[in-house]
This record gives C-alpha cells, sequence and structure tokens, in this order.
C-alpha cells in the first residue's frame, strides 16, 4: 500500500500517543457523535432495513463467489461501451499503468476525485515522481493534502481537523498551489467551503485528465457509479477529455438492479443521508457527452489474497460507507492515524492485514486494535462480522499458519513477540490433561498466596500495569467442592 | 503470463476447487428480494407532497405550477431574481417554457468550452424521473436536460419535474425507469458537504442554488 505509512509504529504505540492529544480527541468525539445518531435516525426510516443489509450481504457474497465470471463480463460490457479495461496485479503494477495513460495525453496535470483505491496505491506520490500534478477536489482531501496531513477516516479523511485548523490551513497553503484563500477568511463552514469552491474551480475548467475509483461496478451493463456530496465528482468524471478510474476487483456487482439494494444502504450508512447530494453513472463513453477516452484500471493488490480465506473474505464485501469507525469506541479514542493504513478503524483492522499481510510491525497489531464490542457488526449495511475475523486474524498472527500472498499458498510463521502467551496455553493445555499435576499446583499456590507479587514480571508487566491480577483462593475449588460436596456426589 | 491472467488465475485457486454452478443460474437464487418496492402506501398526490417535502429537506427550493401555461411565467419570474445576464438552455427544452424569459440564451455547443459555458448564471432543464422518498431528480441527457456540464458548471439550476407522470416512490422503482447505457446523474439538493466536523453545508462545486419546479400535466 501507500508508502506514507511505511515504518508505522505498532497501534498500541501510536494510540498511545494519539490519545494524549485532547484537540484531537475532542474534534473526534464531537464528529463521530454528530453522525452516530443521525445515522441511526436515517436508517429508522426504513422498516426493512434487515432485508436490505442481508440482501446487500447476499449480493456481495454471490459476485465473490463468481468473481472471475463476474471480472470477464465487466470487461466485456465495458469494452463493448467504448472503455478499456486494464488490469494490475499490484500497486506498482496500477500506478505504472496509470502514469503511462497520463503521460500519453501528454497533459502534466490532473484532477481526482476522492478514491480510496488510489490512496491505497500510493498514485498522487507516482504521480509525482513522473513530474504530473495530482490536485485533490474532496474537500476534505483538499484539507488533507494541503495541510501536508494524512487521511484518517473513509469518508472524510481530514475528520481529526477542526474548523479553526482548516481555516488555518487554508490561508497558509492555498496560495502555493492556485488560486489563495480569500482575504480575512473564517472559520464558518460555509466560508470554507467558498474558499475550495473558488481555489478548485479554475483546475476543474481547465483539467483534461480526471482520475476516479467507483462505489460500484455493474458487470451486466458496465455501468460505473460515484456517490458524492460536492459535486467534485461530477466536474472530474464529465469535464475533462480523457477518464481514469481506479477501481478494486471486489466493487463489482451483477446487474442494474441490485444498485437498488446499495443505493439505498449506502447514503444512509455514511453520511446519514436519505440520498446523497450527487450520484454519477456512466457506461463506456457517450459520443457528446463527457470524456472521449474511459480506461478502466481493476486493481487486485492483495485483494484475491484475501479472497482466499474463507473467514476473511467477507471484508471484500466492504462498500466503504465508513459506519463502523463512527461507532468504534477505539477509533473515537485513538484516531485514524494510529491505525497506519489508508484504511482506519475497525474495517481497516481487518483489511490491511489481510490487503498488506501480517508480516509488519503495524499490521500484525491490528487485529487487536479493539475490544471486540461488535458495535462495527450491528452498523454495517453488508453484515461483515468484524469481531469475528479480528479474532480469526489474532490467531493467525499468534499460531501462523497456512495463508495467500501474491496469489502464492505460504505457511506464516507465528509472530515472535507472543511467545510468553503461546509457552503458557500449552503449559495450560497440558495441566488440563494432568489432573494430578493440576491439582498439585493449584494447592501450591494456594499456600503461596502471601508471596505473589501485585504485578507480573518481565513480558508480563504490561499486561498488569492496568489490570489487577486475580487473587488466588486460600482454598482450591476442588478441594472446597470435595470438603463440602464429596459425600453426596459419590452417591449418585 | 498477462496481469489479467494472473489475477483470474488467483480468483480461481482462492475459490478452490469445489463445484461453483453456474454463477447467472445460482444468481437467481443467491438473493433474498424480500425488501419493499415501496415504503409506505400513499395516494399519487401523496407522492408528489412526499417529493416536494423531501427536496425542501434537503434546502431545494420547490415550486408548484398548476399548469404548463403558467409555467413560462414562472420561470421567468425565477430568473429575473436571480438575475442572470445569459442562461444555459438543452437543445430540446420546449420553447414555451422560454418564451417570456429576459435573459440571453445560451446554447451548448461541441466548441463551447467550460469557459464559455462559465459565463452563463442559470440553467434550465427537465429531468427524467423524480424520486419521492429520497428527494431526488434524475437526469438522463435527454433532449430537454442536455449534456451533463451544462447543469454543473452554472450555480443555479431550475429543473421541471412533471407531475405525476415523472414521479416514482421509491429508488427501486427508479431504476426500472432508467436507461443504464446513457449517461444518468442523481441529484439531491444543492451540493453539499459533510466534511468539516461531519456536519452538512450547502454549497461547494455544483449548483448552490436547485429550483425544482413541479409542473402539472394535463
Amino acid at each position: 500500500m501507500s508508502g506514507t505509512f511505511v515504518g508505522m509504529p505498532a497501534f498500541p504505540k501510536a494510540a498511545h500517543e494519539a490519545v494524549g492529544n485532547t484537540t484531537l480527541r475532542a474534534n473526534l468525539r464531537h464528529a463521530t457523535h454528530t453522525i452516530r445518531d443521525k445515522r441511526a435516525k436515517a436508517v429508522a426510516e426504513l422498516d426493512d432495513w434487515a432485508l436490505l443489509r442481508e440482501a446487500g450481504k447476499q449480493i456481495k457474497d454471490h459476485t465473490l463467489r463468481h468473481l472471475d465470471t463476474y471480472l470477464v463480463q465487466l470487461e466485456e460490457t465495458v469494452t463493448a461501451a467504448g472503455g478499456t479495461v486494464h488490469w494490475a496485479a499490484d500497486a506498482d503494477e496500477a500506478n505504472r499503468i496509470v502514469t503511462h495513460l497520463v503521460k500519453e495525453t501528454g497533459e502534466c496535470e490532473v484532477v481526482k476525485v476522492k478514491s480510496m483505491a488510489t490512496q491505497e496505491i500510493g498514485l498522487n506520490e507516482a504521480l509525482e515522481e513522473a513530474g504530473i500534478a495530482a490536485y485533490e477536489t474532496d474537500l476534505a482531501e483538499l484539507i488533507v493534502q494541503l495541510g501536508h496531513d494524512r487521511p484518517s477516516h473513509i469518508l472524510v479523511p481530514a475528520i481529526h481537523r477542526n474548523r479553526g485548523e482548516i481555516r488555518d490551513i487554508f490561508t497558509k497553503e492555498m496560495g502555493e498551489w492556485g488560486r489563495p484563500a480569500p482575504e480575512g477568511l473564517t472559520d464558518t463552514p460555509a466560508e470554507l467551503a467558498e474558499a475550495a469552491r473558488l481555489h478548485l474551480r479554475e483546475k476543474f475548467l481547465r483539467a483534461k485528465v480526471g482520475i476516479s475509483g467507483a462505489n460500484f461496478m455493474v458487470a451486466e451493463t458496465g455501468t460505473l457509479v460515484v456517490v458524492e456530496s460536492e459535486g467534485n465528482g461530477r466536474m472530474c468524471l464529465t469535464l475533462p477529455e480523457t477518464l481514469i478510474s481506479v477501481v478494486g476487483i471486489e466493487k463489482i456487482i451483477p446487474t442494474w438492479r441490485d444498485l437498488e439494494v446499495f443505493l439505498q444502504t449506502l447514503p444512509r450508512s455514511s453520511t446519514a443521508e436519505r440520498m446523497n447530494p450527487y450520484t454519477s453513472m456512466w457506461t463506456g463513453t457517450t459520443d457528446t457527452d463527457g470524456p472521449r477516452a474511459f480506461h478502466l484500471v481493476l486493481i487486485d493488490n492483495g485483494r484475491t489474497d484475501t479472497l482466499a480465506d474463507e473467514v476473511g473474505r467477507q471484508a471484500l464485501r466492504c462498500i466503504r460507507c465508513s459506519a463502523c469507525l463512527n461507532v468504534c469506541p477505539v477509533y473515537e479514542r485513538a484516531g485514524g492515524h494510529a491505525y497506519g493504513s489508508v484504511y482506519p478503524g475497525p474495517i481497516g483492522a481487518i483489511l490491511s492485514p489481510q490487503l498488506r499481510g501480517t508480516a509488519s510491525e503495524i499490521d500484525a497489531s491490528l487485529p487487536y486494535a479493539s475490544s471486540l464490542c461488535g458495535a462495527c457488526y450491528e452498523v454495517c449495511p453488508v453484515a461483515i462480522d468484524i469481531p469475528e475475523v479480528l479474532v480469526h486474524l489474532r490467531e493467525r498472527v499468534v499460531q501462523g499458519g497456512p495463508a495467500t500472498r501474491q496469489g502464492n499458498r505460504v505457511v506464516l510463521k507465528p509472530a515472535k513477540g507472543h511467545a510468553a502467551e503461546r509457552a503458557a496455553m500449552r503449559a495450560a493445555g497440558w495441566a488440563f490433561v494432568h489432573p494430578g499435576a493440576l491439582r498439585a499446583g493449584q494447592r501450591m499456590a494456594s499456600r503461596t498466596r502471601r508471596f505473589h507479587p501485585r504485578t507480573l514480571p518481565g513480558p508480563g508487566r504490561a499486561w498488569s500495569a492496568t489490570r489487577d491480577l486475580p487473587q488466588v483462593p486460600a482454598e482450591p475449588f476442588r478441594d472446597w467442592w470435595q470438603r463440602t460436596h464429596g459425600k453426596k456426589e459419590s452417591g449418585k | 503470463m498477462s496481469s489479467r491472467d494472473i489475477i483470474l488465475g488467483r480468483v480461481r485457486r482462492a475459490l478452490g476447487e469445489a463445484p461453483r454452478g453456474d454463477a447467472q443460474t445460482s444468481y437467481e437464487t443467491a438473493v433474498d428480494r424480500q425488501y419493499r418496492s415501496e415504503h409506505g402506501s400513499r395516494t399519487t398526490e401523496e407522492t408528489v407532497d412526499l417529493l416536494a417535502e423531501n427536496l425542501a429537506d434537503y434546502r431545494a427550493i420547490v415550486h408548484r405550477c398548476q399548469d404548463e401555461e403558467a409555467l413560462p411565467y414562472l420561470i421567468t419570474r425565477l430568473l429575473a431574481a436571480r438575475g442572470p445576464q445569459y442562461v444555459l438552455v438543452p437543445p430540446g427544452l420546449p420553447p414555451e417554457w422560454m418564451s417570456a424569459a429576459d435573459p440571453t440564451r445560451v446554447h451548448d455547443r461541441a466548441v463551447s468550452t467550460t469557459h464559455d459555458l462559465d459565463k452563463a448564471g442559470s440553467v434550465v432543464t427537465g429531468c427524467a424521473v423524480a424520486v419521492a422518498e429520497t428527494g431526488t431528480i434524475v437526469l438522463d441527457g435527454s433532449p430537454d436536460q442536455g449534456r451533463r456540464r451544462i447543469t454543473l458548471i452554472p450555480d443555479h439550476h431550475i429543473c421541471v419535474v412533471r407531475v405525476p407522470d415523472q414521479v416514482v416512490s421509491s429508488v427501486p422503482q427508479a431504476l426500472e425507469r432508467l436507461d443504464p447505457t446513457r449517461p444518468l446523474t442523481w441529484i439531491s439538493g444543492p451540493s453539499a458537504t459533510s466534511d468539516i466536523e461531519l456536519d452538512r453545508v450547502e454549497g461547494v462545486h455544483g449548483p448552490r442554488t436547485l429550483e425544482v419546479v413541479l409542473v402539472s400535466g394535463e
């Protein structure tokens, strides 16, 4: 994934630093609580929500089960409609394809619609290296780009910034990239939005190349769908002469009709609206309307590896609504940056270690970035059982075992950091099948209870730093039972 | 081996050896479509009222017009209140709609640049379908709606919806009426953003004022 995140510390360390930042915590608390209540209200308007959720899950599961068939069908329909389909096995290949396509147009700047896929592959950095300027046009992405910052939320990448901080970024940075912020810009959201409108307008009107992602791709018709709010998406999708869409292979749905489910569940889950302000749908190219050239770059980049895992593959149902982030108590406190990935929050904790593998420190720690409270599962509009996948991935980290990386079956070694845990579990396993040893051990523990330390030594120290060790009773349960009920039991 | 073959090969290996059956056949039974095709039961009139209510809820300005004869006067009034020098019109807009309007009409020609179109302050169009439950109008590029860019660049969009003919209750009903081969734009209120503290603010890049005229047909 994006090079921006290389060398991230493990989640606990990053989160520890983040929770000390009181401005960040206040910003996140305010934003997530605002959207939480609104989402609940928007969802409650539909009395068939549970049925829509189940149908969404079934459509996605069916598609994944026949992904090869639908990818081939999509390639045919997009091509028949005048588009060109490219396939990229990983991020580098996708970046090479897009860079080449832009260079072919002779242009050295592009306008971009917010897209998770292009962030995941680090497209902006790759284009910059090739001397192509990529302008983010979504308001939150613009705030992140101008602030030399990293995204911290799927839907609202600048959620960690409050209006005052945004005003400061605009005033300081806009002039470097184009039209400066208006004199005397205040921090009212309407004025900030106006500043972004003025700053980007010139770029939209002169843009020759647009780059987007897509929320859905319809195999049956070759239609792509982008769901947005500001109109920057429409600008990038309709005004340029060349449109390049970079989309993960899991964004496919079989039929036009399937949109009726997701166009009801996505806006309500993400921005808590009945419908988002703008949804654009296009099928290849149209003679007189919009871009004359359309390229679709389908990316794998770890998705087929994820598909190979029978428990973990449900993460590919995700429609990137971000409802799970907004309800997560861990996300609310730690913020998005601690997850070390463009996919933060609960979905990120199961997606990043699957797309990237669990080799790095940050990826191995992500399955633990959860209290397993289950709120994410409850709000998920495609019913991804995130806690189930988290536990599954913890097992993979601790025990190792078979997995798929870049299409190859590999056997992962158990992670180093968990040696003590594994030794303890092995010892416990042995003791439980040797009742004599268990009894002797328990008695020994009871007799020496006065000498037990209050905190664990060595690697256990971190665990007991925030928890009380259980007190060992004066008499083991089995002895107590034998003493008080022993006779009755033998009479039965 | 091409990346296409690599990816398709990976997909097939990931899904394992177990027989999967034919995608099309299993699709028919894979999805339980018991969800509603519309929410609640309403008379035609109530559906139109709901459309008006939901449009207004997302800050579109709604006007009712009892018959087509009064429409030109309403459009004239709305344009006069706004005062643009130029107004964009799609090629197939009924000419009588604009018969009383003052601003100079501009047509979107193939040679028109985006900067040319940027001079127009307003645009007047029809629509393909309107969705009551979500307060959405959908444009499909028909002659009375024009290319997508003309409803995007001006800051003021007047959209005429013929009621009740063009109104459906729900998203599923709207999709049934639409042709996927046409470029489609679903519009629910003026452009907006939730990017500052997750609070909705109207008015970013698309038209900041959306006026919807519900005109009753004969």
